[in-house]
């Protein structure tokens, strides 16, 4: 053991001799660690979320009786089966609207609700007096209180014109969600002595069989393993996850540069103490445990800012997926202890693979050979042919999953691989250019140029890997987010054709309101709409009725329709369907669907298939009269107007003043799709900032190459300096050396990230979102992306050479000097 | 020759042959060598006459094909790599035309780098070793800071730290000048004597191999 420790000594004492070599290696640990642990802390978030949200009062969590004939049921059974011996407790759901905004209101019965109901609120016993007894309470998280801008103790009326109880905040809620007594429920949404299901607890005893108690009418519901939300968001967070992995593999190219550039320079080292007497086990073991040392070290670096990034990054991601998929995240990071261990672990096991080749050589490394810090560098040409030929490999790979791969996760390998392949087969094309340029070069010192900056290629060229990647995933995701950006203002100008939108708090007011515009010269039409929901293969859909008008004929963003579609669509017996539930049902026009309604079953015809981007719920379009002939009980509140377009601003006014609306009841198109811009931009918004930071990692990998390489270039320098060639021509040199790889590196990740787009658009978006956008370049966006890269080649390189031009001759002196 | 209860290494019909390029090379055919203790030989030869290829198969760097090497009661040929390790780490002291110092330790903790790791180290004796090998005023001061005499210097006193059987030397003055390499080996020479381990040196020059005990010359892989 003491051996070990003396072993770990001389090995550390070289990072105590070359703290930037230290801080290379712990810099890139760390971004590597911080951006992974950042991008898992924030999916943890969201799964905690998902997770509350779904165990609240029986959600998908909780085992639980359920109706067979329609959603709710008579309330005796909750006494039948209770008395049977099943610890059940009833809940009524059911949905209200305050203020035109609608919730989900939950009826429970505290007494009997079985403790360990997943994250339901805890009524304390002092608290069910107060929440059963008249006038009771609503109990709604915090961020539900201030958006209706209330304070405690409120009792807003709901749109049947009764009152809900006090309300009560209970921070556990979920957003949207107001839990009051089943009494009180039963009475808000007028369903007397209905339950909608009876939640089981755990606590097992002697039950009667279910049929002996309710016959035929109850049905069980097993617990499910995962929300609908997780199913939803599942893509959201592949998204992140593959980041942040991108983030990490480009954290380790650093790691990987750092440690086999301290390897080559430890080369001697490790001879000597071979020599010494260390055995080859004990040399190795010890790497190791210098490596995971070092590793834990980062990895606990890593995590705290990884926390700091996640924090930052929460409000946006937060707020994406509310935009998205109406997921309700709160804006507080709350981390589980598997974070950090996994965050360590990670951190070790990075270390371990971006050092797995020099561990490898250190294990084959002959105690005879001298020491030749070149020899690394000759090893590395010889690695070249090798990387390319494996790169080829991956590129078939990439192809094989591109014919035949038919899912997400597919889409993410193809995309693995090309950029796999692409950084493998870099240096390879970089040699060739160096190659090209030594050949046609005239003057002698262009020829040492071009000569020497080819035995520079293989102590940069992970960093010039790591800047591809980054690059290119700049180029690809800056493509697509472009792309995406300008089909979905063209898309809002279709879908928000209307010029005013008016959402009523009840089918009265909604009556009111078009009385009164009827007699407003300025409106030229009024446009009643409405939703339903429904389930069809599966999964929740929405029903959207529009109505026969010429605003929607001539705007919606059909994209296949059969000809006439419009007037197809009047007798009620067809429907547009929805480019993702299109996609996900393989629905092609003229196939038939069935829609479940309260009357039964409806039959439709797929006449059009239509653009429904950022909508994670597949929709059917259907004429609005025979939504409400099938849905008769859907709220007809939706309005929207075509107005004269200078008379808007006046006619909101006037709609607010006259039946008290406020923004959120009625707002002109403008403001609508400023505001579905913003979630869009939101939604993109952590997408950049991951870029970014990937960019700038890479602009780090690239420094602390230089800076490394930097002292191990005097031996080449020294003798041009002693020829004649100033200090600040050689600084010249260097700098335009390394701006050429660079620009050359650059303009390699020009086409792959077009590819990386084509991917996304094509694949990625496709199977994740299930819409298909058109591809377009951006010669500006690319022009730019290059500048940048430049300009972090530029600011990379710019330390390393001005320690050159600034360097003392004695240092150049040294390397003529015997004694070394 | 000293007598057989005094032999640290004895090296019997040793046998090295190494394959390059399609080609048999036989580096050594047959060597036998015996070093007493207290004892100082220098090995010489022309080039490639696999002077250095027999020290490394002493010190137990490489395997030989063939024959016995014995550092006193151990069978350098018959031990794994761990084993050949420990005897080098406990018995055998190596020094290199190169020093071969870690550049990362300072003079001190290179001097007793060895003697640590072979669980051997000996403040007193290091002291003492500081002091023949005048390097106390050197203490703190990096290989990097020191001219190629002093390197050597520390190096020999690295080698001999753990006190060892046997001390080995390729070219241990092969990148000092005349004057130089005549201070480092008389004070080597000294230090052999005075701790009585044996000492086999491999050496280019007719003269410096001239002021040791005896010669040895290979010839061809053969003791000439």
């Amino acid at each position: 053991m003491r051996r070990m420790f003396w072993v770990l000594a001389v090995l550390l004492s070289h990072w105590r001799r070359h703290p930037m070599q230290l801080a290379t290696l712990l810099i890139g640990l760390v971004s590597a660690t911080a951006l992974w642990s950042g991008v898992q802390a924030l999916n943890q978030q969201a799964r905690i979320s998902y997770d509350r949200a779904a165990a609240t009062f029986g959600g998908v969590r909780t085992a639980m009786l359920v109706g067979r004939g329609g959603p709710t049921f008579p309330q005796k059974f909750f006494v039948d089966v209770r008395r049977a011996g099943w610890p059940v407790s009833p809940v009524l759901e059911g949905r209200i609207q305050i203020e035109g905004r609608s919730f989900r209101l939950l009826g429970i019965e505290p007494v009997t609700l079985p403790a360990e109901v997943g994250n339901a609120p805890a009524i304390g016993r002092g608290d069910v007096e107060a929440f059963i007894t008249p006038p009771g309470q609503t109990l709604l998280a915090p961020e539900t209180l201030s958006d209706l801008h209330l304070a405690e103790g409120a009792t807003p009326l709901v749109s049947s014109g009764a009152s809900l109880p006090p309300l009560h905040v209970q921070a556990q809620l979920v957003p949207d969600v107001m839990v009051v007594d089943i009494g009180i429920a039963q009475k808000l949404l007028n369903r007397p002595e209905q339950i909608s299901r009876l939640l089981i607890g755990k606590t097992k005893g002697p039950r009667e069989p279910l049929e002996k108690i309710a016959g035929d009418r109850l049905r069980l519901v097993e617990p499910d393993a995962e929300s609908d939300l997780e199913r939803l968001t599942d893509s959201f967070h592949l998204n992140l996850t593959a980041f942040g992995l991108l983030s990490f593999v480009v954290g380790l190219f650093i790691v990987n540069s750092a440690i086999g550039l301290a390897f080559e320079q430890r080369l001697a080292v490790l001879r000597t103490l071979r020599a010494c007497g260390v055995s080859a086990v004990m040399l190795n073991a010890v790497l190791v445990a210098e490596l995971v040392s070092l590793a834990l070290v980062a990895g606990l670096i890593g995590l705290v800012c990884g926390y700091f990034i996640a924090a930052a990054l929460l409000p946006d991601v937060a707020a994406s997926l509310r935009g998205l998929y109406g997921a309700q995240i709160p804006g507080e990071l709350t981390l589980r202890i598997e974070w950090w261990i996994a965050g360590v672990a990670i951190s070790v096991l990075g270390a371990l693979v971006a050092a797995a080749t020099s561990l490898a050589k250190a294990i084959r490394l002959p105690v005879l050979a001298t020491a030749q810090p070149q020899a690394w560098q000759q090893a590395q040409h010889r690695w070249l042919m090798l990387q390319s030929a494996l790169a080829l490999g991956v590129f078939v790979v990439a192809a094989l999953l591109l014919r035949y791969g038919d899912s997400l996760l597919a889409g993410f390998a193809v995309l693995a691989a090309l950029l796999l392949g692409a950084a493998l087969i870099l240096p390879a094309m970089l040699e060739l250019v160096l190659h090209l340029g030594q050949r046609f070069a005239q003057r002698p010192l262009a020829t040492w140029f071009w000569a020497d900056s080819r035995q520079q290629l293989s102590g940069l060229s992970l960093a010039l890997m790591a800047l591809l990647l980054a690059l290119a995933v700049n180029v690809g995701v800056g493509t697509m987010v472009e792309t995406f950006s300008r089909t979905f203002v063209s898309w809002l100008d279709g879908r928000l054709a209307a010029d005013v939108y008016i959402n009523a708090s009840d089918n009265a007011q909604a009556i009111a309101i078009k009385n009164w515009l009827r007699e407003r010269a300025e409106v030229q039409a009024i446009l009643p709409g409405a939703r339903a929901e429904t389930q069809l293969d599966g999964a929740p859909i929405e029903i959207l009725g529009l109505t026969d008008h010429s605003t929607y004929r001539e705007h919606w963003p059909l994209l296949q329709s059969v000809p006439d579609a419009w007037t197809r669509l009047r007798p009620g017996d067809a429907g547009f369907v929805s480019e993702q539930l299109a996609l996900r049902l393989k629905l092609a026009i003229g196939d038939h669907i069935e829609l479940p309604a309260p009357g039964g079953n409806w039959p439709l015809e797929v006449i059009g298939i239509y653009a429904d981007y950022g909508n994670p719920k597949g929709q059917v379009a259907v004429n609005i009269a025979a939504l409400i002939r099938h849905f008769p009980s859907i709220p007809q509140t939706r309005l929207g107007l075509r107005v004269d377009r200078n008379q808007i601003p006046g006619l909101v006014s006037a709609l607010q003043e006259k039946f008290g609306l406020d923004g959120r009841n009625v707002a002109d198109q403008a403001t609508m799709k400023a505001e579905s811009l913003q979630i869009f931009n939101r939604t993109f918004a952590v997408t950049a900032a991951l870029n970014a930071f990937t960019l700038g990692v890479a602009g780090v990998a690239l420094l602390t190459s230089l800076l490394t390489l930097g002292n191990s270039r005097l031996p080449q320098l020294a003798p041009l300096w002693a020829i004649g060639i100033t200090r600040r021509r050689l600084a010249a040199i260097e700098l335009t050396r390394t701006l050429s790889v660079a620009l050359i590196t650059a303009l390699f990740a020009l086409p792959l990230g077009l590819l990386v787009a084509w991917c996304l658009i094509a694949i990625v978006n496709v199977k994740a979102f299930g819409w298909r956008l058109p591809f377009d370049i951006f010669p500006l966006q690319l022009l730019e992306l290059l500048g940048v890269a430049m300009l972090a080649a530029l600011v990379a390189a710019l330390l390393p050479v001005a320690r050159l031009a600034r360097m003392q001759p004695a240092s150049l002196v040294k390397v003529f000097a015997d004694e070394r | 020759m000293a007598g057989n209860n005094n032999i640290v290494l004895s090296v019997r019909n040793l046998t090295k042959t190494y394959r390059t390029a399609g080609e048999q090379v036989n580096v050594l055919r047959g060597v036998n060598i015996d070093v007493a203790a207290g004892e100082r030989v220098a090995l010489s030869g022309e080039s490639g006459s696999g002077k250095s290829t027999l020290l490394h198969l002493i010190a137990g760097l490489d395997a030989a094909d063939g024959g016995e090497i014995r550092i006193g009661d151990a069978l350098v040929t018959k031990l794994p790599d761990a084993g050949r390790a420990a005897l080098r780490r406990i018995r055998i002291g190596l020094v290199f035309q190169q020093f071969n110092l870690v550049p990362s330790l300072n003079v001190e903790d290179n001097l007793a780098f060895q003697s640590r790791i072979a669980g051997r180290h000996d403040a007193a004796w290091q002291a003492e070793l500081i002091d023949r090998l005048g390097l106390g005023a050197l203490l703190k001061r990096y290989p990097e800071q020191l001219s190629g005499g002093q390197q050597q210097r520390v190096a020999i006193g690295r080698a001999l730290a753990a006190r060892p059987l046997l001390l080995l030397a390729d070219e241990p003055t092969g990148n000092l000048d005349e004057a130089t390499a005549d201070d480092v080996l008389a004070l080597t020479r000294d230090l052999v004597a005075h701790t009585g381990c044996g000492f086999l040196m491999v050496t280019h020059s007719t003269r410096l191999a001239a002021t040791l005990d005896r010669q040895v010359t290979l010839h061809a892989g053969l003791v000439a």
